[in-house]
């Protein structure tokens, strides 16, 4: 199994996979056209050169609809924003009439090499989503895992009260629900009122725009926090000091953090959910015979069997991270401090707010070479992972 | 050893031995705590939506409000006219005009092109198909800036087009729907066929009602999916006019619109515009599930 991905497979060796784990019952005949497959029975074959007549213009008409409009809305403007991303286009004339200024690669030499507020913006906007994606993918996937594991307890009772509960949240719009995490998480929200029951008091979570590693090694007396030294502040990367890169999310990001891991986990449990129960139930018996325990079955029966799904979730939460939206612009707009800014917001707020549409373009094509990047990356990772234990066994 | 005994097997003898009770009664307090952290936060929105400024600010926690007003609904529903107008029926009704056009076509759209992929010939079908899965991948947010210039130089830049047509097709869906088609037996068709009936005909009165199923899942993944879009319904429109309950909320809450907390209107809106997908979520539950899979998992 792998992700829906942009790898192209041999689409026909897809597809028919597909219909055979998710049907149930007898599979219908294998139906790959175009493909040298078995002949039908001669019966069918008046039928299927009657069939014939038109049916390339049916077909084309029957797709049109989609083609046009992922044509017009997805494919032109993914090529109209390149063009954009090397102009200086304020949003006002017509920028392909040749009159708006040509500025080749500027608008990526501002994000990436020269020293400036873009890129200091852009580097703090990386850093940020950099630790989001850090907490939120490992977090959500075992949290997922985890109440999965529970769901799929025989023995269980309410399980599907429980699973009901767990998933809703991935139902509900994320507007919604940052709304009522904007304040469950006020300064006297209900959070601070639960923490202060035991003796901690807590954050003003949305303004407190410290970074958690260097509370943490404040705290400990490790670093200054107030005046960072040496090297952590002398060095600096893409115009951010090291010490700003190590600092960590801020208290404020975290509370982002929570939220996608509280909203996404019920979409990735159903995920796990739905592989825990293809196992088969022949293997834990014979696991069970041999007389495991439950960390030996969960160890060396269940967690092998999950690792491509386990796979596809973290490539899916990979992708999804990285472009989180609609949670910054509803609780933080990127304050405090720019400290939950993330790139999809730097690229919406950068073209929409201040008109720079070359730019925001800009931000959002390294923002989807970053993904790309990461996929591939863990793509490569996790094959070569999974290769070994093969190997020795 | 057929496969009903199995698992009725299955069903009555587990695996691996209960718990011992002291684990199994820690076991279930972890659990429902589990289960409070889920569905309390629903529940004290409930509770605040009733409640006076003072009393949200002051007992957040509080499930039983201390004066309990319905303050915040009858401004939400222009009933009472304290504060300034929240235009939130003008919200509604833009959300469900939204979302009632695009799961029409999204479900139209998706019936035809999966039906095709699944069954028609036609020159340039696997390489559509490519294109298909291609554009699957394509991170959404990359097309924030891109949809809007498209609509911009078609002019349509702020209208109800512009925030219908970008939507009315979705890539995934047409996958449920071609998965499905592939699972109805080619003989129906064939014997349609024989009887006269044309593509068309055999589509819509034959193979489209057997797809019942199908259609009622991309019906709801589409519903609520549009009832729930916000980033595009942000960049595709400006005016007031087209502020849907996602936009409309965003707006408020992010602070352009009326000073101060007002936690008891904001969530009220957010309840009001979580409840119909609610509605659909408890009494279509089955069908949620199996989108959440046949959207992620692939194979």
């Amino acid at each position: 199994m792998s992700a829906r991905t942009s790898r192209h497979p041999r689409p026909d060796a897809r597809s028919r996979a597909g219909e055979g784990s998710r049907t149930a019952g007898p599979p219908g005949e294998p139906d790959t056209p175009g493909g040298p497959g078995p002949h039908p029975a001669a019966s069918a074959a008046p039928a299927r050169r009657v069939r014939r007549r038109g049916e390339g213009a049916w077909g084309w008409l029957f797709v049109s609809p989609a083609v046009l409009v992922l044509g017009l809305f997805l494919v032109l403007p993914t090529l109209m924003a390149l063009w954009v991303s090397l102009l200086h286009w304020d949003g006002q004339s017509n920028p392909f009439s040749g009159q708006t200024e040509f500025a080749g690669l500027d608008n990526y030499r501002a994000l990436l090499t020269q020293d400036g507020l873009d890129r200091t913006l852009f580097a703090t906007s990386l850093r940020n989503t950099f630790y989001y994606v850090l907490l939120t993918v490992p977090l959500q996937t075992v949290l997922a895992l985890s109440l999965a594991l529970i769901v799929n307890q025989r023995l269980l009772r309410g399980r599907g009260a429980l699973r009901t509960a767990f998933f809703f949240p991935a139902v509900t719009s994320s507007i919604a629900v940052s709304t009522i995490f904007l304040f469950l998480f006020q300064g006297s929200g209900a959070v601070n009122a639960v923490l202060s029951w035991i003796g901690v008091k807590g954050p003003n979570w949305f303004n407190d725009p410290r970074g958690v590693f260097s509370l943490l090694l404040g705290g400990l007396g490790i670093v200054d926090t107030g005046h960072p030294s040496g090297a952590l502040a002398g060095h600096s990367v893409m115009g951010l000091s090291w010490f700003e890169w190590l600092s960590g999310p801020s208290v404020a990001m975290c509370t982002i953090i929570l939220l996608a891991v509280w909203t996404t986990s019920g979409t990735f449990m159903l995920i796990f959910l739905a592989a825990l129960q293809d196992i088969p139930r022949e293997l834990e018996e014979a696991a069970a015979m041999e007389g495991v325990n439950r960390f030996q079955m969960l160890r060396y029966v269940i967690l092998p069997a999950l690792r491509p799904v386990l796979f596809l979730v973290l490539t899916l939460g990979l992708i999804a991270t990285w472009q989180v939206f609609d949670q910054v612009y509803v609780m933080s707009q990127g304050a405090p401090g720019n400290t939950t800014l993330t790139p999809a917001f730097l690229s919406y707020s950068t073209a929409f707010d201040n008109g720079d549409f070359g730019q925001g373009a800009a931000i959002a094509f390294v923002l989807l070479v970053v993904i790309l990047i990461m996929t591939t990356l863990q793509r490569l990772l996790l094959r070569e992972r999974t290769a070994r234990p093969r190997r020795n066994r | 050893m057929s496969a009903s005994s199995t698992a009725a097997r299955a069903q009555s003898r587990p695996v691996l031995k209960r718990f011992p009770p002291p684990l199994r009664i820690l076991g279930y307090a972890l659990v429902i705590g589990l289960g409070l952290l889920y569905v309390l936060p629903f529940a004290i929105q409930l509770a605040t939506g009733f409640k006076t400024d003072p009393d949200a600010a002051a007992h957040p926690l509080g499930m039983i409000p201390v004066t309990p007003t319905t303050a915040a609904y009858q401004r939400l529903f222009g009933i009472s006219q304290a504060g300034d107008g929240v235009p939130f029926l003008r919200w509604l009704g833009n959300t469900v005009f939204v979302a009632t056009v695009v799961t029409a076509g999204r479900v139209l759209f998706a019936s035809m092109a999966g039906y095709a992929l699944a069954r028609l010939r036609f020159p340039g079908r696997t390489l559509l198909f490519g294109f298909l899965l291609s554009v699957i991948a394509v991170p959404p947010v990359v097309l924030l800036i891109p949809r809007f210039l498209v609509l911009n130089t078609f002019g349509l830049f702020d209208t109800y087009a512009a925030m219908i047509l970008p939507l009315l097709v979705d890539a995934a869906q047409i996958f449920i729907m071609k998965q499905f088609f592939e699972s109805i037996p080619r003989e129906v068709e064939e014997a349609a066929r024989v009887d006269g009936a044309g593509v068309f005909r055999t589509y819509w009165s034959v193979v489209l009602p057997m797809a019942r199923p199908a259609l009622i899942t991309v019906t709801i993944l589409a519903f609520q999916g549009s009832w729930n879009e916000f980033t595009h319904y942000l960049v595709a429109t400006q005016s007031s006019q087209y502020e849907t309950l996602t936009t409309g909320l965003a707006r408020m809450v992010s602070g352009g619109l009326g000073g101060g907390t007002q936690y008891p209107l904001k969530l009220a809106a957010a309840l009001l515009s979580t409840l119909p997908v609610a509605v659909l979520f408890f009494s279509f539950q089955r069908h949620f599930v199996r989108g959440a899979n046949a959207g992620s998992v692939k194979e």
